[in-house]
């Protein structure tokens, strides 16, 4: 009943889509403003609609209706609640529901806004976010549909249908496969809602984007209208990263927190243009330039979010994260490439009139920088693009060996991949140029600007910054890492300096306290320091990063109760082991040791070991102790039966990775600060007056 | 430089300037992934063609996927010392299709005893997922010796309603 009652939901939110599309291209090529509110309240209907549907697919986990194939392959009776619940994003099928209600819930809100001044967007942003939904539901529809059941013929045979076949009785599994076990974390439970969050945002500056490039209201209107949903889709998606990144820390039990696997890449290739794009728009709103660029950054992110989620879905690539190999595939390669060659096409047919209205005029001015620090993030996505796609284009490679027989040794067609050392190797540097770029940037001027001018602001802030990389010197760090905590501690230099200023000219000038003058300052400028917020949260994370890549060490050992491992400064004493069963389906073994550094007793872990008996799989689950300055990770590899009680321990030492979670904190602050709603609209419409009237003013 | 608007005319040669730094970025990624993908290049191989050519590939770095034969599984805890024997399968996603895809495949090459074999040593933690059929995908070197030796091990183990079940990567 509930099955057919979402199956059916669904069929119905594909033909209002289908309809919507319609209806809105035809209101405005007739120009029947009617028919435009109808696709309007299309879209609007496609939202409940969905919602019924993933409520059903929801009720039908809660209720563990083991005859829905999907329910049996991802939850089992020993699951807790939560966890059936989220069991909704646990599988293929389930988890492309999820996108298509959340793209719903996404699209319905951005038609309930005030349409005053851009009402010629609207039928295309319907246009846009429906085709969209539309492609997601014949996925869902035609080819992984998460209401169809299990019946059994009368010769005993199970065949998985939506509708009862002729002579067939319903199939009943006593028990579900059970969610697997790598999912049952909390870090699991909300990344991927935050990655599709982050995704399916994007689709919203992009269609407006298209609406634009479509009418021809090519101004930066298109820009201004999106600026917020692109800082939160940013935000979901760098979220989505940081805590896929926390999971793979916790849970695959390897000390480390990303693996340059080619899903983990799909996720990250948008958000390297995303945040291109949400720079570049600043040049078009203070200059009037790269509004080709801009056009092309949005188009591009959005065709990364369809093959990041192509990627995560076809099992194109073996990979950590193929849940699941599937024959979409095509499908996505055809709307790639159709959705793709239609906005460069549009984008071409309006290159005239998007001509750039200044040109830079200074190496060192804002608008410079800013272009420097679209092409390294362009740099840094054609590197993962290009390790992403190089086993199959090696392997491809082979057919221009075989047609021209000299070349059959330099194309062997033999497939090759590259490693993380490839990824690392080959954006170490661009990295640390983008960190360069964030540092100076703030300080030059819009339009002109030489290195004087720069020059002059600069030399304070680069002199303090020299005093922690000395220190940091003297403690016995040299080479990369120390250039490394040197751009670290020069952006958190300027960035600093720069609230200071601000700071210290209001106090000055206005004569307020510093905590009242701090508040005034970044509530009259949210956007840039929610902005430089955002920076420092970054460069806290690298210094998350830095620590973990260049001084983590490990080690491993078999020792007896009483025995002990010696790591750096740290010494593990193992003191005894627990073998027992829960009532939740999972054998476990724990073992206690005690840690010690110099000598001196800091606690107890508990790494362990679970078996679940359901699904035959094993999960090891580190030990750690958290500092700000380190984290201690301790698993449990292997133990001996108890006649010797022995066990294997393997230990790491992640310096400094704690500042990888708090600055992703920060970040999430800084983008609050910058994107929250505006309280005054009419302040604001008075600031942009005055920018017309300066356009070339410092900010 | 003034003015924005005086600038217009020596736009020119500013333009050079930007070209040639847009250039040497150019030039300096290209190189980046070039070196790059030569350091960190892996050739992927199947058991067949990485025991016809051994002599050609001994000592560079390579990935080898193949099916695990359970029994073979031997680990001494004590020097984190992992040996097992994987049996030759399909390399690519069509043939597997093939063979009635990964769980099938699997199947089929622990139990088919003409299927080229090939000794793996690993050293480091077992990982959760190796068992008896599994499809283990090795990044490593080839010894002299015929043995392989894995300093990376990937798992999949597919499983009855689900075709592929998530993997685990082991890291050395």
């Amino acid at each position: 009943m509930l099955a057919s009652l979402g199956y059916g939901a669904l069929v119905i939110t594909f033909l209002v889509s289908l309809y919507g599309v319609g209806a809105a291209i035809y209101g405005v090529t007739q120009n029947k403003a009617s028919w435009v509110d109808s696709s309007r309240n299309a879209m609007l209907l496609t939202f409940p609609l969905l919602t019924i549907s993933a409520l059903s697919i929801t009720l039908l986990l809660i209720q563990m209706d083991f005859q829905v194939e999907y329910v049996a392959s991802v939850t089992s009776r020993s699951m807790p609640m939560y966890l059936r619940i989220t069991a909704l994003w646990g599988g293929q099928e389930g988890s492309l529901v999820f996108w298509a209600w959340l793209m719903a819930a996404f699209a319905s809100a951005v038609t309930l806004r005030d349409w005053k001044r851009d009402r010629e967007f609207l039928p295309w942003v319907v246009v846009v976010s429906l085709s969209t939904l539309a492609f997601f539901l014949i996925l869902i529809i035609f080819f992984e549909n998460p209401f169809v059941r299990l019946w059994q013929s009368s010769s005993g045979e199970i065949i998985s249908a939506v509708w009862q076949p002729a002579g067939t009785l319903p199939f009943i599994p006593a028990d579900g496969r059970g969610l697997n076990p790598l999912l049952r974390h909390p870090g699991m439970i909300i990344h991927p809602p935050l990655l599709y969050l982050g995704f399916v945002s994007f689709v919203v500056p992009f269609a407006f984007a298209i609406a634009a490039l479509i009418t021809g209201r090519t101004d930066d209107r298109w820009i201004r209208v999106t600026r917020r949903w692109t800082l939160w889709a940013w935000l979901f998606l760098s979220l989505g990263l940081v805590l896929g990144g926390r999971w793979a820390y916790d849970v695959l039990g390897w000390g480390g927190y990303w693996g340059w696997d080619p899903v983990e890449i799909a996720a990250f290739m948008p958000w390297l243009t995303g945040t291109a794009f949400l720079h570049s728009v600043m040049i078009q709103e203070k200059r009037g330039m790269f509004k080709h660029w801009n056009m092309f950054l949005i188009i591009l992110t959005y065709d990364l979010v369809i093959f990041g989620t192509f990627l995560t879905r076809s099992g194109v690539l073996s990979s950590v994260h193929s849940f699941a190999q599937s024959a979409i595939g095509p499908l996505f390669f055809v709307f790639i490439v159709l959705t793709l060659t239609i906005s460069l096409w549009l984008l071409v047919r309006r290159w005239a009139e998007l001509r750039g209205e200044e040109q830079i005029n200074s190496f060192f001015s804002r608008e410079a920088f800013f272009l420097f620090n679209n092409l390294i993030f362009m740099a840094i996505l054609v590197i993962c693009f290009w390790g992403v796609v190089f086993p199959l284009v090696s392997e491809a490679s082979g057919l221009i060996g075989q047609a021209i027989p000299a070349l059959s040794n330099v194309f062997t067609g033999q497939k090759i991949t590259v490693g993380p050392i490839f990824y690392e190797r080959a954006t170490g540097p661009l990295w640390a140029g983008l960190l360069v770029l964030m540092g100076i940037a703030p300080l030059s001027a819009w339009g002109a600007s030489t290195a004087k001018t720069l020059g002059r602001k600069l030399w304070l802030p680069t002199i303090i910054s020299f005093i922690p990389a000395v220190v940091i010197f003297f403690l016995g760090v040299s080479g990369a890492a120390l250039l490394a905590f040197w751009l670290v501690s020069f952006v958190t230099a300027i960035t600093l300096y720069e609230f200071w200023q601000g700071v210290g000219a209001r106090v000055r000038t206005k004569g307020e306290n510093v905590f009242a003058a701090f508040w005034a300052l970044v509530g009259r400028d949210r956007r840039r320091y929610g902005g430089y917020t955002i920076h420092l949260g970054i460069v806290l994370m690298a210094v998350g990063i830095i620590g973990i890549e260049i001084f983590q060490t490990e080690t491993q050992g078999t020792v007896p109760i009483g025995g002990e491992i010696a790591l750096g400064d740290y010494l593990v004493r193992y003191d005894s082991l627990a073998d027992f069963n829960t009532p939740d389906g999972r054998n476990v073994a724990r073992a206690s040791i005690s840690v010690f550094r110099d000598g001196e007793y800091l606690t107890e872990l508990n790494p362990r070991r679970d078996y679940y008996f359901e699904s035959q799989q094993t999960m090891t689950i580190p030990g750690v102790r958290s500092s700000i300055e380190d984290d201690f990770y301790v698993l449990l590899v292997d133990w001996q039966p108890i006649s010797t009680q022995s066990a294997t321990f393997k230990i790491y030492h992640n310096p400094l990775v704690n500042w990888l979670w708090f600055g992703s904190v920060i970040l999430i602050v800084g983008t609050f600060v910058a994107a929250w709603p505006e309280k005054d609209r009419a302040a604001i419409r008075e600031n942009k007056h005055l920018r017309v009237q300066a356009p070339a003013s410092a900010d | 430089m003034a003015t924005t608007l005086d600038a217009q005319p020596i736009a020119n040669p500013n333009r050079s300037k930007f070209i040639l730094g847009g250039l040497l970025l150019l030039v300096a990624v290209v190189y980046l992934i070039v070196s790059s993908t030569i350091a960190g290049a892996q050739y992927f191989f199947t058991v067949d063609e990485l025991m016809t050519r051994t002599d050609d590939v001994v000592g560079s770095p390579l990935r080898v996927s193949g099916a695990v034969i359970g029994e073979t599984i031997d680990y001494d805890p004590d020097t984190l010392t992992l040996k097992f024997t994987v049996a030759h399968m399909p390399g690519d996603q069509a043939l597997l299709d093939e063979e009635g895809g990964l769980a099938e495949a699997l199947y089929t090459a622990v139990n088919d005893p003409d299927r080229t074999r090939m000794e793996v040593v690993y050293v480091g933690v077992k990982p959760d997922l190796l068992r008896h059929e599994a499809q283990a995908i090795m990044a490593g070197t080839m010894g002299e010796d015929g043995v392989f030796y894995a300093d990376e091990l990937l798992l999949k183990c597919p499983t009855r309603y689900e075709e592929a079940a998530p993997d685990q990567v082991s890291d050395n």
